[in-house]
């Protein structure tokens, strides 16, 4: 018999269910892991800096960017921690559209999610199907923002413009798809967003049903999942575990319940939580959080059809006035230099202010010493702490299961490595 | 729309009560701004507060939510100088040999957000650490979430750590040299890299692109905002 010893693999930087740009450095003792070191940063742009070097409003697209699967949960947090610290609050429409993008914006994270841990150990199918939805979900970015990822939709004081009263639909000839596949797709975009959105929020539970078919009582799945990575509820609180991660561990702690923010104290949702705190029970965690943001979805959509209204304050050392107004009004347009060319100067003061972003709290800490830029920016992201637990979740397990554990733990490094 | 709980002065008042019978004896100042609580805890007493905090029935702070550094050499220094600004060139008017408070016994803080799950209330920390060798107590003993997010203060700070266990660099490339977010390290770095073909690998160079500033830092005083804040705020820098 050979003598075996520990030795060191490293995995990644570049390696498919390493979800981007992580480095692992594991000390293994056969097949089994001792040890993992994760090595982060290859995708540090210090966004924290360069917000120091902006305008406020410069930096929201730079929010964007951070966990680039969920864009506008960022924005929410960034532009919160301004208007608490300008003391401006957003017009009622405006909660209400932030809610339901926000909610958008969940189901979109969670399908990448989904995709992704699923593609890792050994489902493709839900990879496809999962895509098929974040399609019509990008789609509603687009109309809304004109963007479909990084929307910088959200800004102090309510929301870019209102929703759109016609949804964008496929052109009427095209060499890959026939007049007919054009037409049942083009089927529910006649109306506004609202009406495509609704239409999404009527198929959708259908469509998490045909993913869990696929996997919540599949043998494989369970095989890969339960058991894997258990957290107790203790240990998640010591290392700083939010959402569905903490959740999956059993502690019933939901920012939209507790310290309800936007719109979310007038709608009808539950909170699911876990029980074993493995990977199997924060799938299902997510799993159901996608039903109830569908449900939450409906809810504004009803209220946005019935409560038009202003998006957005009038006062114009925040909001840009109207283009239209502009063209006739000096006092305007000094105003659109002004907000454009400098900016403006909050009062001296530090805020932080959270949401619950689908992977978590995410939340932005800002000094400001009266200036029109941040005096310091940091951005409190819900993955850095959910990571450097991987070390304790992983030890004692085998090498496979590490790639089980890195899905659940459902990292991006935009927000890691900011 | 929804009221942010966690502002409400009746649960204000609640939390700096308890806060300030559990503490008694400890120095700690408590400031009350835009509806958040912060705690100025002299260095010395860092582990003790930390613990009292977790531990005590009144507070209960389980979760360590955030923990990140600060450079305060430039704080309140607007860099758009209209007086002297010449007429050519990219960003005139903008000092950009600005006299940093290098040598401040509070160029430097941790700060550190708290939550408690139990009484639903966030709290905020901050430990002035020094200016030529920033160091405070780690927490680590304490949460363990503090554990990466001390490694990033050192690594961008240079804040050591008192009883870390393993204090190394975690955002930069490694062999880094500085303390990239020093307010005296400059925003484009101090070296760029290239592939050098005669030698045939990456070599590090002095960067070429010259600092420019797009917008320059002005610090404006907002009439809208004299009645509301600038008051407690003094204790805040």
């Amino acid at each position: 018999m050979p003598e075996i010893r520990n030795y060191t693999l490293n995995f990644g930087p570049q390696h498919p269910s390493a979800h981007g740009v992580l480095r692992l450095v594991l000390e293994m003792d056969g097949e089994v892991i001792e040890r993992a070191d994760p090595h982060i940063g290859l995708l540090h742009r210090a966004t924290e800096k360069l917000a120091e070097s902006k305008p406020f409003n410069q930096s929201i697209g730079y929010m964007d960017r951070l966990d680039y699967v969920s864009m506008m949960c960022n924005e929410h947090g960034y532009v919160r921690a301004i208007e608490k610290l300008l003391g401006v609050e957003a017009p009622e429409r405006a909660q209400y559209i932030r809610t339901m993008f926000d909610e958008i914006t969940r189901i979109l994270n969670h399908l990448m999610w989904l995709a992704a841990h699923g593609l890792d150990i050994g489902a493709m199918t839900v990879f496809l199907y999962c895509f098929r939805e974040r399609e019509d979900l990008l789609d509603c970015y687009e109309a809304v923002s004109g963007a479909r990822m990084h929307a910088t939709y959200y800004r102090p004081g309510g929301v870019y413009r209102d929703l759109p009263d016609r949804m964008p639909q496929y052109s009427g000839s095209s060499k890959w798809h026939s007049a007919k596949t054009i037409a049942k797709r083009n089927g529910p975009r006649q109306g506004s967003l609202l009406d495509f959105i609704e239409d999404f929020a009527d198929r959708f539970p259908g469509h998490v049903d045909e993913y869990e078919t696929l996997l919540t009582d599949n043998r494989i799945w369970k095989q890969r999942t339960v058991g894997i990575g258990v957290v107790s509820p203790e240990r998640a609180l010591q290392l700083g575990f939010t959402g569905p991660m903490l959740r999956g561990s059993g502690v019933e702690w939901d920012l939209r319940k507790k310290q309800p923010y936007a719109a979310y104290d007038k709608m009808d949702f539950d909170i699911p939580v876990g029980v074993n705190g493995d990977c199997y029970d924060r799938y299902l965690v997510r799993m159901e959080e996608m039903r109830q943001s569908n449900r939450i979805i409906k809810q504004c959509v009803q209220w946005l059809r019935e409560n038009p209204g202003p998006v957005a304050i009038e006062d114009h050392k925040v909001m840009p006035p109207s283009r239209a107004d502009m063209k006739d009004d000096m006092e305007a347009l000094i105003h659109h230099f002004k907000l454009f060319t400098e900016g403006y100067c909050p009062p001296p003061g530090e805020v932080y202010a959270a949401v619950e972003a689908p992977k978590g709290e995410f939340g932005c800490y800002i000094v400001s010493d009266g200036a029109n830029k941040p005096y310091r920016l940091k951005v409190r992201a819900p993955g850095f702490p959910h990571l450097a637990a991987l070390d304790e979740m992983s030890q004692g397990h085998m090498l496979a299961d590490v790639v089980a554990i890195i899905g659940t733990l459902d990292v991006v490094f935009g927000e890691i490595d900011r | 729309m929804a009221k942010d709980i966690l502002s409400n002065p009746v649960r204000l008042t609640a939390l700096v009560d308890a806060l300030g019978e559990a503490l008694v004896g400890q120095g700690c100042e408590t400031i009350t701004h835009l509806g958040e609580v912060t705690l100025i805890v002299p260095s010395e007493r860092l582990t003790d507060v930390a613990w009292i905090l977790r531990d005590h029935p009144q507070l209960r702070f389980e979760q360590l939510i955030d923990l990140c550094g600060v450079d305060y050499a430039a704080y309140g220094k607007s860099e758009w100088t209209t007086e002297e600004a010449s007429t050519t060139g990219f960003g005139r008017g903008v000092d950009r040999d600005q006299e940093l408070a290098v040598d401040d016994p509070k160029r430097f803080a941790v700060v550190y957000h708290l939550l408690s799950l139990v009484h639903n209330r966030r709290v905020r920390l901050r430990v002035y650490a020094g200016s030529s060798q920033p160091m405070v107590d780690s927490i680590v003993p304490v949460w363990a979430a503090a554990n990466w997010f001390e490694r990033e203060a050192f690594d961008l700070f240079g804040i050591l750590f008192r009883g870390h266990p393993d204090l190394r660099r975690i955002l930069t490339d490694y062999g880094f040299v500085g303390y990239p977010f020093r307010k005296d390290f400059p925003l484009s770095g101090h070296v760029e890299m290239r592939y050098d073909p005669e030698q045939g690998r990456v070599i590090y160079e002095p960067v070429s692109i010259p600092p420019r500033v797009l917008v320059p830092r002005v610090i404006r005083s907002d009439s809208r905002y004299v009645q509301t804040g600038v008051s407690s705020e003094s204790a805040d820098a």
